[in-house]
């Protein structure tokens, strides 16, 4: 119940956020789409997996959102195919890629993303190159929107599929094939003499990561209404496992806490100190690595402990 | 005669020059208690490696309740009803006790099910009644890596028990358990084994614990069985006492 409530507080801080300063609604929703993204990371990391490439994956359904626009004018159906896309390639990539482990598992994630990344650059015909693709602003159920009103409906969409997902994979983390992430990363061969197979547990948690950063990706071309190969780049995947340890493992909060930070501290610092803004976000991740290593997450369940036993 | 539940024949593994199984026949009847005694190195832990898929041997045949196993993988031995315990604990360490035990009842059954926590299905409370059967109860919420180590090697073994096994192979079931407490330990766990009927096999380096607690007895002495029989024939027959449990002179307690 205490989990319930601290996700409803929140939710309901992020839209006092987005009433509060207007241009912060762009902000949030790109920072729920990163969470999203995130959620999955972290999912892969109770297996003690890192995969330096998921940046495929949000690529994957933001590309599908550029190239069906034209086809399709209902924003819901575009992160629907997102969605079903990135994961349609995360089971070709997935079948390969969870036969390895380890920095094995992480190299060969970046390698396919990087694959990824020079196809959507060199195939100008279909992808534009570099310049990327321009995306027209399409209609939310049904509701052709303007200005704020789009902007909101975007935030809206996020912020609900953010709580579908969290919701989903907090409940999927607490079935036997959830909990078993953490026997892969323990005790590998111990799940295969119990008569698991552990590469099923971690393709199907690598599956549900493909799905949740195609729609992270899907709702960041929404909001954006552009994209460009830079989705793709390592860079990128980097950012996301950032946003995973910044945010925490231990909680599906986490990702989402994470990746609003991570923005915040970006647009506020990359306004306060043009040149200097990687470095206070690397020291903002050391800070944490060194003070909280359960992440942001960790430390307000630290605080709320600390209050509970007061009050 | 009906057939051996485990029927090892003519098994053989040598790794570079050494044999570990060299003509290993070997056989466990339905119910039995079986002990393997031996010099180290000799192949004992090899043999319950061979049996349970991790390792293939390079010849003869492995027989279990009619059926040829040798070479088959793990996940595909145990569904037909063999688990073992690890001399070396292997414990999900994050988890706690009771996850422990309730990921090897799942994978039993109900492990994809894609909606049902771990401790559903009623596996919290059969979880717990293994963890009983063992005295482990109070352990449950218990991480795994803050046991102590007689605490995870009967952990690993309710592990195995969670499998539903037919079969149970153990490696060294009572080594790093305090000398007090190894004949309640294995009490505790014999009588476990006797209520579900299961069959079990034991390696074990304790004389006395096997002297008291198997029904028979095999001697694993250089890839080959040297001798098999009731602990208290085999345990006072010279060879054994001079090739195996390197004294001949120390009374062994029957």
């Amino acid at each position: 119940m205490a989990n319930r409530l601290l996700v409803a507080a929140a939710a309901a801080l992020l839209l006092l956020l987005a009433t509060a300063q207007p241009w912060l609604r762009f902000v949030l929703t790109i920072a729920l789409s990163t969470g999203l993204a995130v959620l999955g990371i972290m999912m892969l990391l109770r297996a003690g997996q890192v995969s330096f490439g998921h940046a495929l994956y949000v690529a994957a359904g933001a590309y599908t959102v550029a190239f069906l626009r034209p086809h399709s004018g209902e924003a819901l159906l575009l992160v629907l195919a997102g969605a079903i896309v990135a994961t349609g390639i995360g089971l070709l990539v997935g079948l390969f890629v969870t036969r390895y482990r380890d920095i094995f598992f992480g190299m060969l994630n970046l390698a396919f993303s990087m694959v990824a990344w020079s196809l959507l650059e060199k195939l100008y015909a279909l992808t534009r190159g570099t310049d990327g693709i321009r995306v027209a602003r399409p209609e939310v159920a049904g509701l052709a929107l303007e200005g704020p009103a789009y902007e909101w409906a975007l935030l809206l969409l996020a912020l609900a599929l953010a709580l579908t997902s969290g919701g989903l994979v907090a409940r999927y983390l607490r079935t036997p094939a959830g909990e078993a992430l953490g026997a892969v990363k323990t005790r590998e061969t111990r799940l295969e003499f119990a008569g698991i197979s552990a590469r099923r547990v971690l393709l199907q948690a690598y599956l549900a990561s493909a799905a949740l950063a195609g729609v992270g990706g899907a709702i960041a071309a929404l909001a954006t209404l552009h994209v460009t190969p830079l989705l793709a780049y390592w860079t990128h995947s980097g950012e996301l496992v950032f946003v995973a340890i910044l945010g925490g493992t231990g909680h599906v909060l986490g990702p989402f806490l994470g990746a609003v930070v991570f923005e915040l501290v970006r647009v506020y610092a990359a306004a306060s100190f043009p040149d200097a803004w990687q470095m206070i976000l690397g020291l903002v991740l050391l800070g944490i690595i060194l003070a909280a290593t359960r992440g942001l997450v960790g430390l307000v369940d630290d605080l709320l402990a600390r209050f509970g036993r007061r009050a | 005669m009906s057939e051996a539940l485990l029927s090892a024949r003519g098994l053989v593994l040598a790794f570079g020059g050494v044999r570990a199984a060299d003509g290993v026949d070997l056989e466990v009847g339905e119910g039995e208690i079986l002990a393997i005694i031996g010099p180290n190195g000799a192949g004992k832990t090899t043999f319950i490696n061979m049996v349970t898929g991790y390792l293939r041997p390079q010849a003869g045949s492995i027989r279990f309740a009619g059926r040829e196993i040798a070479g088959l993988p793990p996940r595909r031995i145990v569904k037909l009803g063999i688990a073992r315990s690890f001399q070396i604990p292997q414990l999900f360490t994050e988890h706690t006790v009771l996850a422990n035990v309730a990921l090897c009842l799942a994978a039993r059954s109900g492990f994809w099910a894609p909606w049902t926590p771990l401790g559903g299905a009623g596996r919290e409370a059969r979880a717990r009644a293994i963890l009983e059967g063992l005295d482990l109860a109070h352990l449950a919420h218990t991480r795994a890596d803050q046991l102590d180590e007689g605490a995870r090697k009967l952990v690993d073994i309710a592990m195995a028990l969670a499998l539903e096994p037919r079969l149970l192979l153990m490696d060294e079931p009572t080594s790093g358990v305090a000398a007090a407490e190894k004949h309640a330990i294995m009490d505790r766990l014999l009588r476990a084994l006797r209520a579900r009927g299961v069959t079990a096999v034991f390696v074990e380096h304790d004389m006395e614990v096997v002297a008291r607690h198997a029904d028979r007895v095999a001697v694993w002495s250089q890839g080959r069985i040297l001798a098999e029989g009731p602990p208290a024939k085999v345990l006072a027959d010279p060879v054994v006492r001079r090739e195996v449990i390197g004294v001949e002179g120390v009374a062994v307690p029957c």
